[in-house]
């Protein structure tokens, strides 16, 4: 997923730099904040002028493109929980699409070894980190990042990690309702809601599930 | 746009980083409370497929026939290699052919 990360980080700084923020602001922005899509979403929505307001949206925003982090800590707390606090919360900082489903997939190989996932971390954050500054630098070049079909990163990633996440098609009952939900939300609700309402649904609709087959439990166990 | 860093846009991005590091903390965190039970370790197992479609599906759905082609190509190149990267330069490449070729989105 490298070579995923770095060209989003040069998308990232190209349009950075046709937004006119400074490369400094951007290289703050990249160690600091750490969500590439959330990056996008609002560096593509910042307001002219920054208010208590604009600041408030921004943050809601974010939240909205973001907050499926926290499914996914949530998920490594089996692992990761054996662990002290002082190794555990730092090590969950690093959680991004790419790094947890390597390391979900990883996991689900028999892998066991924590640092699996905090030295990939690492490394994609520091790709991450300098990926923008040529994107920022010859953004001049890249008027229209599209033709080269940049903006195709990100779902063509998604798409390619789903595949090794196919476990037959009762598993995949859980897709279809998260499907569904996130269609219905998007196109119901403004913002990114169809994200964190989607995925949601299909984890509780797993939840509900019986275990391999058979009859129905018809209350909750 | 002389300055180094604006400081209302540091605050901006403070904001941003303070909701997105309780993101990555809150569900960790929250999980100490619930016990692992095969309920809820079938719902975490079902997270990674379920976080993809609900991110992607409503992007590709509006994204028109580009999208959907590059995504088609996507999968079918892990399908055959098994290989992110391949199939990630896969997709670009059929997203640009088809935009070269007229097809808009």
């Amino acid at each position: 997923m490298l070579p995923g990360t770095i060209a989003f980080g040069l998308a990232f700084g190209a349009l950075c730099a046709q937004k006119n923020f400074t490369l400094a602001e951007v290289q703050v922005m990249m160690a600091f904040v750490y969500g590439g899509l959330s990056q996008f979403v609002a560096v593509q929505s910042w307001p002219d002028t920054l208010t208590m307001s604009s600041i408030a949206t921004l943050a809601l925003l974010t939240t909205t493109v973001n907050i499926r982090f926290s499914l996914m800590s949530a998920s490594l707390r089996p692992w990761f929980g054996t662990l002290p606090a002082w190794q555990s919360y730092p090590s969950m900082l690093l959680v991004t699409d790419g790094g947890w489903l390597a390391a979900t997939r990883y996991r689900n190989h028999g892998g066991a070894d924590a640092s699996f996932f905090v030295g990939g971390g690492i490394l994609l954050y520091v790709i991450w980190f300098l990926s923008s500054v040529p994107g920022y630098l010859i953004a001049g070049q890249l008027t229209d990042p599209k033709k080269y079909g940049v903006d195709l990163i990100m779902p063509a990633f998604y798409a390619a990690m789903l595949v090794p996440a196919w476990k037959g098609p009762r598993l995949a009952i859980p897709w279809l309702v998260a499907g569904i939900v996130a269609l219905t939300v998007h196109w119901l609700m403004p913002g990114w809601w169809f994200i964190i309402t989607g995925a949601l649904s299909g984890a509780i609709s797993a939840g509900l599930m019986d275990e391999p087959a058979t009859q129905d439990e018809g209350q909750p166990a | 746009m002389s300055d180094l860093v604006r400081s209302d846009v540091m605050i901006a991005f403070a904001v941003m980083m303070v909701v997105t590091v309780a993101s990555r903390l809150g569900g960790f965190w929250l999980m100490g409370y619930v016990n692992i039970t095969p309920r809820v370790r079938r719902m975490l197992d079902a997270l990674p497929g379920s976080i993809i479609i609900a991110a992607a599906l409503p992007v590709a759905v509006n994204g028109g026939p580009v999208v959907l082609f590059a995504i088609a190509a996507a999968v079918a190149t892990t399908i055959i290699r098994r290989n992110e990267f391949v199939a990630v330069i896969t997709g670009m490449l059929v997203a640009a052919l088809a935009r070269a070729i007229g097809f808009s989105g």
